[in-house]
């Protein structure tokens, strides 16, 4: 194809998704579309099934059998998240092998607030309250995005998470309730995820590489500022209401902007993190590898099974 | 690379008197591991009353690039649509 | 039959739900894929389902002002009866298909008795578990048949889970006191009635999968009268931490 044509294409490209038109796998599409799909889908399969990690540490020590099956029920939406997501990727012809070999080498991000650890049960309810509340912020608006496969099964996802955020707040909400010390373990953890729940919206603005390009292909229908504004406004009337105190100093409601004005976030941290150095970054990978790792002689067992049934049935025609 | 399970289609009838509809994808070794797969991770909120699942590599789709030759040449036979034809008002349905 | 020789015979059967679904959950996050992940975690979502429908009665049947967490959480070792073979650990995959399968194909026979006990919430419980212990039979048979005719890695593999837990298979058929009392008025299952079935299932699934049966004379017992493995204690370290930790508290 000459340079022209590929523009020619490009062109009419645009103006399809500008009418709101859906890609579809098959369609032509420019080969950076392509990539970063790739790269922004991945990484948000990435996050589900690195995600199961930090909320797995309690699903053993969940405090009733209530709570543990939700718990566990919940972590396994997110394992199905992952495979839906990972579907998705695929259809944009990369195999889910080779998404984790590059999440396994390092070479693939996944959302850093997963890096810190859960060492208190109200972590749990921390993490469903804040941490699912922030993913639901940026995801609804991808259900409308331009790719179909990603579209599709990000209506599944949003579908699905709608108990993940009330079972975070209901626990953080029964802590905040019961026992001095439940209470003082609900704020701790609220201390501790409030500004990593934050970063995960995204660096600012000014700082993001990629908003304008996303914008136009709707992987981004607001800017990472906006949508913390978003969680900052929703999310501090919620923990009023259960007593809760968000641990900033500078949280003060405007009355002009309509807005909570908000304290300095730390993105040195957010960087280092996001560098590896976080807590856990080195837990969860390492999880993930022994996981895939330890399991290869089972599925290479399943491929194997397969070959001898199928070849059996050969036999038996002939 | 080569013991990678297959990528297998999913399509789920949501209850009888309804078509069976694309569902997702998934991965499994065989036939049978495939129908499981679906059912666990397809059906856990009571989505279905059956499954069909086929290797993703048995299913021929058509080419956009053909999709000019293929769909356009329907567009103006609007003759095959009830709104062609002219009643008088006093029947109201047909 | 008393109230307490009741609550005894439910705990029996619904210990075994809650350690091998504690087991279960262990994996979840760390399955060989997405899809059995999902697949192992939907047993464990229904066992601890079963779990909770077994105390829920007893906690009902209790002269104390008991609930299901009470019964779940706050037993010491001695009191929890499940057998032995449902606290093994995850030692690897193989392991854990061949635990389930064994408990499986028992606990499915369990429940077809069950159904027609003549306590009505035991029947109950029992036809809508079958259903599901059902599908967990296809599921684990399914998986020791790929591993044992899979490949030369996965034949060893499972075979060395078989040799090592087959020795606890048999305290599945033991009856305790509290058992006989159930029995003899209906409303318990006889599980020595099921010892054959069981073992004549179990060799076919074990033959298709060109597995053998080890020569073990020797069985192990001890967990239907509360004497368990070492394992146990780590498992309600982890299960009991949070009530233990916070006493009395709502969560």
């Amino acid at each position: 194809m000459s340079e022209k044509e590929i523009k020619n294409l490009e062109e009419i490209f645009e103006q399809k998704i500008a009418r709101d038109e859906k890609i579809e796998p098959k369609d032509w599409m420019p080969e950076k579309y392509r990539q970063t799909h790739i790269r922004q889908i991945s990484q948000h399969a990435h996050s589900e099934i690195v995600g199961m990690l930090p909320e797995g540490n309690w699903i053993t020590r969940a405090p009733s059998l209530r709570r543990k099956v939700a718990l566990l029920a919940k972590v396994q939406d997110e394992a199905g998240h992952g495979l839906y997501l990972y579907s998705a990727c695929e259809t944009l012809g990369i195999s889910r092998e080779e998404l984790y070999d590059q999440l396994h080498t390092g070479k693939a991000k996944y959302s850093s607030i997963f890096n810190y650890p859960t060492i208190t049960w109200a972590d749990i309810g921390a993490i469903g309250w804040l941490v699912d509340g922030a993913a639901i912020i940026n995801q609804v608006p991808l259900c409308s995005t331009s790719y179909g496969p990603y579209a599709r099964a990000m209506v599944r996802v949003c579908k699905e998470e709608s108990f993940h955020q009330r079972q975070g707040y209901e626990i953080m909400m029964t802590l905040a309730k019961g026992t001095p010390e439940q209470k003082e373990m609900a704020q701790d953890a609220l201390n501790r995820w409030w500004w990593p729940s934050l970063m995960m919206l995204g660096p600012t603005d000014a700082e993001s590489v990629h908003t304008e390009q996303s914008m136009k292909w709707k992987l981004k229908r607001k800017t990472n500022d906006e949508l913390r504004q978003q969680f900052i406004d929703q999310t501090v009337p919620q923990a009023d209401l259960i007593g809760l105190t968000i641990p900033d100093a500078d949280l003060k409601w405007n009355e002009e902007t309509g807005h909570y004005d908000f304290g300095e976030i730390d993105w040195d941290e957010f960087w280092q993190v996001v560098k590896g150095h976080g807590p856990c970054n080195h837990e969860r990978m390492s999880a993930r590898v022994k996981a895939w790792e330890k399991g290869e002689w089972v599925r290479d067992a399943a491929m194997a099974y397969a070959k001898k049934k199928e070849d059996k049935k050969l036999k038996k025609a002939i | 690379m080569k013991n990678n399970w297959p990528l297998w289609e999913v399509f789920v009838r949501s209850k009888n008197g309804l078509e069976h509809r694309h569902f997702g994808s998934l991965h499994a070794a065989d036939a049978e591991m495939a129908l499981e797969n679906a059912r666990d991770v397809y059906t856990r909120r009571n989505e279905g009353v059956s499954i069909w699942v086929v290797e993703s590599k048995h299913i021929t789709a058509s080419n956009p690039e053909n999709s000019g030759e293929l769909f356009e040449p329907a567009q103006d036979k609007v003759y095959r649509h009830p709104t062609f034809y002219t009643l008088p008002d006093e029947v109201k349905h047909m | 039959m008393k109230n307490e020789n009741l609550i005894q015979y439910i705990c029996g059967v619904a210990d075994n739900a809650l350690i091998l679904g504690q087991r279960l959950s262990e994996l979840c996050g760390h399955g060989p894929n997405l899809e059995t992940d999902i697949a192992l975690t939907n047993m464990a979502l229904d066992l601890l389902g079963q779990t909770r429908s077994y105390y829920q009665y007893a906690a009902q049947l209790s002269d104390e002002d008991k609930t299901e967490d009470d019964i779940a959480f706050l037993r010491v070792e001695r009191q929890y009866k499940n057998v032995l073979l449902v606290e093994q650990p995850n030692t690897h995959f193989g392991y854990v298909i061949t635990r389930q399968f064994f408990y499986d194909v028992f606990h499915l026979l369990l429940l077809q008795e069950l159904q027609n006990s003549k306590d009505e919430t035991l029947s109950a419980i029992a036809k809508k578990a079958i259903k599901e212990v059902s599908y967990h039979q296809r599921f684990s048979s399914d998986w020791i048949k790929r591993l044992g005719d899979g490949t030369e890695e996965s034949h060893q593999k499972v075979q060395e889970a078989v040799n090592d837990l087959w020795k606890f298979t048999d305290e599945l058929f033991h009856t305790t006191e509290d058992d006989t009392l159930a029995i003899d008025l209906g409303v318990g299952v006889n599980v020595v009635t099921l010892k054959e079935k069981y073992y004549q299932r179990i060799g076919e699934v074990l033959e298709e999968a060109t597995l053998t049966i080890p020569e073990i004379k020797w069985f192990q017992k001890g967990g239907k009268q509360g004497v368990h493995s070492e394992h146990m204690g780590y498992l309600l370290a982890d299960l009991q931490y949070m009530q233990r930790t916070y006493p009395n508290m709502k969560w």
